[in-house]
C-alpha cells in the first residue's frame, strides 16, 4: 500500500469518525462561536472589534484548534488505535499526513464560519479585490497549523496530564501563523487602510511556515509516537 | 549614579538567582554524590 | 533499601591531587578552577560594569544594565545551539549516548533561566529608558516567545517513562524549537517593521560602545560564559547521578519482586551496573533475614 493511499484512508477514517459523531458540528463550532460573541464583551467598543476582528477569527481559531486537536487523538489512543497502525508496521509518515489532512480539513470550515461571523458580529466586508489573497491565506495557514497541531498533538496525546502540554507547545510554534494570517487577512479585507498588496509578503511567509512544519512534522511524528 | 536603585537591584537579582543556581546543583551534587559509587562517577 | 548507605562507596581513601573524594560531590580540579574564574570575571564585571565604565550620552547610567542584559541572552543562544546540537547527537548517534541528551536538558534549563534573567533586567533596562517595562518590538517579543518555547521543552523533559523515551522526545522538540526560533524572528521583525514608531521609544539599545564601554560588555560575555560552562558541567553530572541512581532503584524493584515471586529465598542480583558492592549487600540482607 503507498503512502498516499494509506494517508487517504487514515483521513478518511478521521473525518468518517468526525461525521459520525458530530463533536465537530455540536461541540467545536459552537465553542467557537462563544468564544467570538465573548470577544464583543471584552471589547467593549464597535470601532475596536472592528479594527481587530481579523486577530480575533484566528484568535477564535487557535483556541478551537487546540480542541480539535485533543479530540483528534482522543479517538486513537481510547482503544490503543495509534499503536495498532504501528505494530501493524504503518508507515508514520502516511499516519501524519492522513491525520494532518484531516485535521486541516475541519480547520477550513471552522475559519470560513468564522470569518462569517465576523461579517455577521463585527460589521466586517469582504471586498471581491481581496479574495482571492483571502482564499489562499486560508489554505496556507491551514496547512501550517494542521501541521504544527499533528506532530505535537501525536505528543501530547494519551497519557493522562500530557493534554496541558499541547497548548504550552503548540501556541509559540505557531505564533509565526497567528501573526501572518491576521495581517494577510487585514489586507484582504482593507483594515486600517491596509491594501491587498501587503498580504503577500505574509502569505510567503505561511508558505514557509507550512513546508517547514510540514516535512519536520512528518519526519519528527514517527519517533514521537514510538513509544 | 541615578536610577541607582533600579541599576543595583538589577545586578543584584542576577547574582542572586545565579548564585541560587550554582548552590542548588552543588548541594544535589552533594547529596547524591554519597549515594552513587565512585566507580560509577566517570568524571573522577 | 541500602541505597542511602555511605558506605556503601567502599573505597574510602582520599585522593591528594585535587580530585575530589568519595562521597564528594560534582567537582573537579577543573570545575574548581573554572568556578574561580568566574567569581573573579563576576567582580570585575562589578567592578566596571558599576564603576568604572561612563554613562552613556543618551540613556545615562541605564546602559550599566546592558552589561548584564546583553551577555544573559548571547550566552542564552548558546546554550540552547548546545542543547540542539547535543540533542542532534544523541538521536542521529550510532550509539545512542544519554549524556547527549543529559548535555541538552541541562544547557536548556540554563539557557532558560538566562532568558528569564535576560528579560527581568530588559524590563528594568526598560523602565529607565523609555518608561515602560514592556514593549511589543520585535527583540523583546521574539526572546519572550524564546522563553515559553524552551519552558515546553522542560516540560516535555518531565514526561516520565524511560531515560531512553526521555531522550529521543527532547531531542526531537529540541531540535524542532531550533527550527522555530528563525520562524518566530522573521515574523515578529515584518510585523513591527510595520510600526513605525519614530519616538525615544526607537531607541531599542543599540549603543554605539566603545572604550571602556565596549571592554566591560566584553567582561560580562567572559563571566556569563564561564558561569555557563560551570553551571552545564556541574548539573550535567548531577543528572548523571539522578538517572543512574534511578536505574538503580529499578533493578532493586526488580529483584525485590523476584525474591518474592520464589518464595522470599535469596535471589541472585543480575544487575549489569558495576555496583557489585550494592548487590553484595542485597544478597547478605536476602540471607540473613
Amino acid at each position: 500500500m503507498s503512502t498516499l493511499r494509506i494517508a487517504r484512508l487514515v483521513a478518511a477514517k478521521d473525518l468518517r469518525i468526525e461525521w459520525n459523531s458530530r463533536v465537530f458540528v455540536n461541540q467545536v463550532l459552537p465553542f467557537a462561536g462563544v468564544t467570538m460573541v465573548i470577544f464583543a464583551f471584552a471589547l467593549d467598543a464597535d470601532s475596536v472589534l472592528q479594527r481587530v476582528a481579523p486577530g480575533l477569527v484566528w484568535l477564535a481559531t487557535m483556541f478551537s484548534m487546540l480542541v480539535l486537536v485533543q479530540r483528534a487523538f482522543a479517538v486513537e489512543t481510547s482503544d490503543g488505535a495509534l499503536d495498532a497502525l504501528r505494530v501493524a508496521g504503518v508507515d508514520p509518515r502516511a499516519i501524519y499526513l492522513g491525520k494532518a489532512v484531516a485535521l486541516g480539513a475541519q480547520l477550513l470550515v471552522l475559519e470560513v464560519v468564522l470569518l462569517f461571523a465576523a461579517v455577521v458580529l463585527y460589521g466586517q466586508t469582504i471586498p471581491a479585490a481581496g479574495a482571492v489573497l483571502l482564499v489562499i491565506t486560508l489554505i496556507s495557514a491551514t496547512c501550517g497549523l494542521a501541521a504544527v497541531g499533528t506532530l505535537y498533538g501525536g505528543l501530547a496525546a494519551g497519557f493522562t496530564g500530557r493534554e496541558t502540554l499541547l497548548p504550552l507547545l503548540t501556541l509559540p510554534a505557531v505564533a509565526p501563523v497567528l501573526i501572518g494570517a491576521t495581517r494577510a487577512v487585514e489586507a484582504a479585507l482593507g483594515t486600517a487602510g491596509a491594501v491587498v498588496s501587503d498580504g503577500w509578503p505574509w502569505v510567503g511567509l505561511l508558505v514557509v511556515f507550512a513546508v517547514a512544519f510540514g516535512v519536520g512534522g512528518a519526519l519528527a511524528f514517527g519517533p514521537l509516537i514510538d513509544e | 549614579m541615578e536610577d541607582a536603585g533600579f541599576i543595583i537591584g538589577g545586578y543584584v537579582l542576577t547574582f542572586a538567582t545565579v548564585s541560587f543556581m550554582g548552590w542548588r546543583v552543588l548541594r544535589a551534587g552533594k547529596r547524591l554524590g554519597k549515594q552513587v559509587p565512585d566507580a560509577d562517577k566517570n568524571w573522577l | 533499601m541500602t541505597t542511602t548507605d555511605p558506605t556503601l562507596t567502599g573505597d574510602h581513601t582520599t585522593p591528594t591531587d585535587g580530585r575530589s573524594g568519595p562521597g564528594d560531590g560534582t567537582g573537579t580540579r577543573g570545575t574548581r578552577i573554572i568556578g574561580i574564574a568566574t567569581i573573579v570575571a563576576m567582580g570585575w564585571l562589578v567592578a566596571f560594569g558599576l564603576g568604572f565604565s561612563p554613562e552613556d550620552r543618551d540613556q545615562r547610567e541605564s546602559v550599566r544594565l546592558l552589561y548584564v542584559h546583553v551577555p544573559t541572552i548571547w550566552i542564552a543562544y548558546l546554550a540552547f545551539i548546545v542543547t540542539a546540537v547535543a540533542s542532534g547527537l544523541y538521536f542521529f548517534g550510532k550509539k545512542k549516548s544519554l549524556g547527549w541528551d543529559r548535555l541538552a536538558g541541562a544547557s536548556a534549563e540554563i539557557g532558560t533561566v538566562f532568558v528569564a534573567v535576560t528579560l527581568v533586567i530588559g524590563a528594568m533596562w526598560g523602565r529607565l529608558t523609555w518608561g515602560v517595562f514592556w514593549q511589543w518590538d520585535a527583540r523583546l517579543t521574539t526572546t519572550a516567545l524564546l522563553f515559553v518555547t524552551y519552558v515546553g521543552y522542560l516540560a516535555v523533559r518531565r514526561l516520565g517513562g524511560t531515560h531512553e523515551q526521555r531522550a529521543r522526545r527532547s531531542a526531537i522538540i529540541g531540535m524542532l524549537a531550533v527550527l522555530e526560533i528563525p520562524l518566530v524572528h522573521w515574523s515578529v521583525r515584518l510585523w513591527r517593521s510595520l510600526h513605525q514608531d519614530a519616538s525615544v521609544l526607537d531607541a531599542d539599545g543599540d549603543v554605539t560602545m566603545d572604550g571602556l564601554m565596549l571592554f566591560s560588555l566584553f567582561v560580562g560575555v567572559i563571566a556569563f560564559s564561564l558561569l555557563y560552562l560551570w553551571l552545564v558541567i556541574h548539573r550535567t553530572r548531577v543528572m548523571a547521578m539522578e538517572d543512574l541512581l534511578d536505574d538503580r532503584l529499578l533493578d532493586d524493584a526488580v529483584a525485590a519482586r523476584r525474591a518474592e515471586s520464589v518464595g522470599g529465598r535469596p535471589s541472585v542480583r543480575t544487575s549489569n551496573h558495576t555496583s557489585d558492592r550494592a548487590s553484595d549487600q542485597v544478597s547478605d540482607q536476602e540471607g540473613t533475614t
